[in-house]
């Protein structure tokens, strides 16, 4: 009998604390009569939720009455469940905490679908909290019943359908552990109405049964070991840094190794900030728009060291040929993230902050033992000439209409980076990850995975909620914008001041882009008239939200109206830049390419060019 | 590609086939057979899921698999070193002309009849794929009126048992 990959035992102090440290957890509550209701908000109380992003209606109802009352617990009330979804996922990237929705049953439930798929994709701790039609009426096609357990099962880390009134605070329990801990994800609570209506007891704290759930976060000493060999004898490692590394807090740690071992380090556009953008060894962020040097340093590298990261194909291009003389180590906590796209030599299963913690120990040793540091200045050399030669950059639009990547850029520079930064998906946010410098980590959130348009307002939403002392830019796409802006009204209403910069360039630009390079230029239904028509007028439609509009058409103005929105702190603000269309992002992979093929712009590659004169190793 | 046989112990609890089961879909296996019941121990049950595919992609459904949380633990069992299953109930047409032999064919494969009429015999039949395939080829000529198979289940050899160690 073969054992396939048992689970390995837990170890002893490696599950994450729960809760999470910076939330005190109310110990030794008496049973108390109460009714389902109570009962799932004095379980939010306890488990330290700060607040629910959410809409009431038939099926939730009952839950509605208690967080009235609650003192601990602030409900927003938002305008979309898909705004409530992408808010609590905003307000988790941005504090670390878990973020938590709330819809009723049927449309509500499902309305939450593309922000919990996000969330999957992402890795984001959310907690979504459905009514469902009464038990007695499930599987009846009931007024607003839709199963949303069986809808969010394969986008969702767990989900549960309480039938029991009794389990819900295990239940809450649970689906906060199960959120955070481990690779964090979102986890769905469906609770049917007659279930919240209930009478039935609460105490607290729950005993949760997970008998199935026991996350690696300790890494195993023999890999770590192989894996810091393996550091010491590369001549051009590369650390490849993904989210992973954020969500475990290991940027210090990260840092650290970094300067150890004197390796160039790229970080993902889930990554970006985990590793000082000022930083001399940070070469840029990777992929189908990353830097050259970035591209080219994992194209041309003898060792990968993957932290956190998970080799989607945005990153890798083609498969066959990407990092083609690359060993690989790869940490993640996940073990299924291992040798999925590309083969490990040495896998290591754990929490990056553990990982990278042990890695420098492990390293130090090496080198202690080797009298000195790996000479990594031919490596250099190569990885200076590429970011010499190839620098991120932009052109202003030969039509005289103003850059959007100057507007970013601008913003960037202004707001600094103490800033959040949040995008929406396409061009601005390929821009913002570009050409605004990170400096620590939570400071730029995005949809990387699922690339959802609408995720930045009420993301960033979510961000402000949690963060209220800090400057929250949205950096939005007039197409992305015009999917989620009612959230504005949210933010009007619950008094939550972000700062919406609409790069608007009258089109679905990044289709666009694609349409200019792979479909001849014709442009098929990617015009949105918010040019030629100004339909909607951003800046009106904004002040009909009850946020203050505002306009900049020319780069004389951008300064100005970007000073203007950091003056204003007691109202959204929404600025509509009226930018050219014909802008492109670059450098750029075609997809299914080879990354060799990088693009720094059209027609110019470097890696080839390289190739041809002999210059790349 | 390769047969392989999981036995997966999972928790008893309302939706687990549906997320195994839509796991395997969803990532582009094509279960072969799939049997479900309880074990030993209470609130646990054991699927059997016999899968053809390659090592590596077999490697990654498993830690799929494993992400589950109503999932506790995954075996695969080698067909040397387990016992392997499944049970076939068949009905053949048979008149009085070809009875003896038909009985004489369930005799050879130790199975046995658990139904008579004067047309049909319905044989039932237990043992490795192989050998119910070699069962249903010796009983075609006479004509299957209808049969049904369960999924395969599987055990290891020898003293261990899966569930003792999986189970607290």
């Amino acid at each position: 009998m073969t054992t396939a990959k048992p689970r390995p035992a837990p170890l002893a102090g490696s599950p994450k604390p729960f809760p999470p440290p910076n939330r005190p957890l109310r110990v030794g509550t008496e049973p108390i009569l109460v009714n389902g209701a109570q009962s799932l908000v004095r379980s939010l109380e306890a488990v330290g939720c700060e607040a629910v992003f959410g809409i009431p209606g038939g099926a939730i109802l009952p839950a509605y009455d208690p967080l009235l009352d609650s003192t601990s617990v602030r409900h927003v009330l938002v305008r979309h469940e898909q705004g409530a979804g992408h808010a609590a996922a905003g307000y988790a990237q941005a504090t670390g905490k878990v973020g938590v929705c709330m819809a009723t049953s049927g449309p509500g439930a499902t309305n939450l679908v593309t922000p919990l798929a996000d969330a999957h994709l992402d890795s984001v701790p959310v907690v979504a909290i459905t009514g469902q039609v009464p038990r007695a009426l499930i599987g009846s096609d009931g007024f607003q019943e839709a199963d949303i357990c069986g809808i969010t099962m394969p986008i969702t880390k767990h989900n549960m359908l309480v039938t029991d009134p009794a389990d819900i605070p295990r239940a809450i329990a649970e689906a906060f552990y199960l959120a955070s801990s481990g690779r964090p994800g979102p986890v769905l609570v469906d609770l049917p109405k007659d279930i919240l209506q209930a009478k039935t007891t609460f105490s607290w704290p729950p005993e949760m049964k997970l008998p199935g759930y026991r996350p690696t976060t300790r890494p195993h000493g023999k890999q770590i070991r192989e894996a810091a060999k393996l550091i010491f004898a590369a001549r051009r490692p590369v650390l490849y840094v993904g989210g992973g590394v954020i969500k475990a807090g290991a940027h210090q740690e990260l840092r650290e190794l970094a300067e150890l071992t004197g390796a160039p380090v790229v970080t993902t556009l889930m990554a970006r900030g985990a590793f000082p953008d000022s930083h001399p060894q940070h070469v840029g962020m990777p992929g189908m728009h990353g830097t050259v040097s970035a591209v080219a340093a994992m194209q041309r590298s003898d060792l990968l060291v993957a932290l956190g990261a998970r080799f989607d194909d945005r990153v890798t291009g083609q498969l066959s040929t990407f990092a083609p003389g690359a060993a690989v180590v790869h940490a993640d906590i996940d073990p299924a993230e291992i040798s999925k796209n590309r083969h490990a030599d040495v896998p290591i299963v754990g929490d990056c902050k553990e990982v990278i913690a042990e890695l420098i120990d492990a390293v130090r040793a090496e080198q202690a033992g080797a009298g000195g540091l790996a000479d990594l200045s031919a490596w250099w050399r190569q990885l200076g000439d590429w970011r010499e030669r190839f620098p991120l950059g932009y052109d202003w639009p030969a039509d005289g209409s103003l850059s959007p990547e100057y507007v970013i850029e601008r913003i960037g520079q202004i707001a600094g980076p103490d800033a959040l930064y949040v995008a929406g998906v396409g061009q601005h946010q390929m821009w913002a990850a570009q050409f605004i410098r990170y400096e620590r980590p939570r400071s730029w959130l995005n949809s990387g995975g699922l690339g959802t348009m609408g995720f930045a307002v009420p993301a960033a939403m979510g961000a402000k909620l949690g963060l209220p002392d800090k400057t929250v830019w949205c950096i939005d796409g007039d197409g992305c914008f015009q999917m989620t802006n009612q959230e504005l009204a949210t933010c009007a209403i619950e008094n939550i001041p972000i700062k919406v910069a609409v790069i608007n360039n009258g089109n679905l630009g990044m289709v666009r882009q694609w349409q200019n390079l792979f479909y001849d230029g014709r442009y098929s239904h990617t015009d949105l008239g918010t040019h030629k028509h100004r339909i909607p007028d951003f800046k009106l439609l904004a002040e009909a939200m009850g946020c203050v509009g505002l306009r900049g058409e020319s780069r004389e103005q951008v300064d100005g109206v970007i000073n203007q929105a950091m003056a204003i702190n007691d109202r959204p603000v929404v600025i509509d830049f009226v930018v050219g269309a014909d802008a492109q992002v670059w450098p750029m992979v075609a997809a299914g390419t080879s990354n060799d093929e990088v693009m720094a712009a059209r027609g110019i590659r470097p890696l080839f060019d390289d190739d041809d004169a002999g210059g790349a190793s | 590609m390769n047969r392989h046989t999981l036995s997966v112990l999972v928790e008893d609890k309302p939706g687990v086939l549906a997320r195994v089961a839509g796991l395997f879909s969803r990532r582009g296996f094509n279960i072969e057979s799939l049997a479900v019941g309880p074990t030993e121990v209470a609130d646990v049950s054991r699927m059997t899921i016999v899968v053809a595919v390659d090592e590596l992609p077999l490697e990654q459904v498993t830690k799929q698999l494993n992400k589950l949380v109503n999932v506790l633990k995954i075996v695969e069992l080698e067909p040397t070193v387990s016992v392997q299953r499944e049970l076939l109930l068949v009905k053949v047409r048979t008149d009085a002309t070809v009875r003896s032999q038909v009985l004489e064919t369930v005799q050879l494969f130790r199975a046995k009849v658990v139904d008579v009429a004067p047309e049909a015999l319905t044989v039932e039949a237990t043992g490795t794929s192989d050998k119910l395939a070699a069962l249903l080829r010796m009983l075609e000529p006479y004509g299957i009126r209808e049969m049904v198979k369960s999924g395969m289940v599987a055990v290891g050899r020898g003293p261990r048992s899966i569930t003792a160690a999986a189970v607290r």
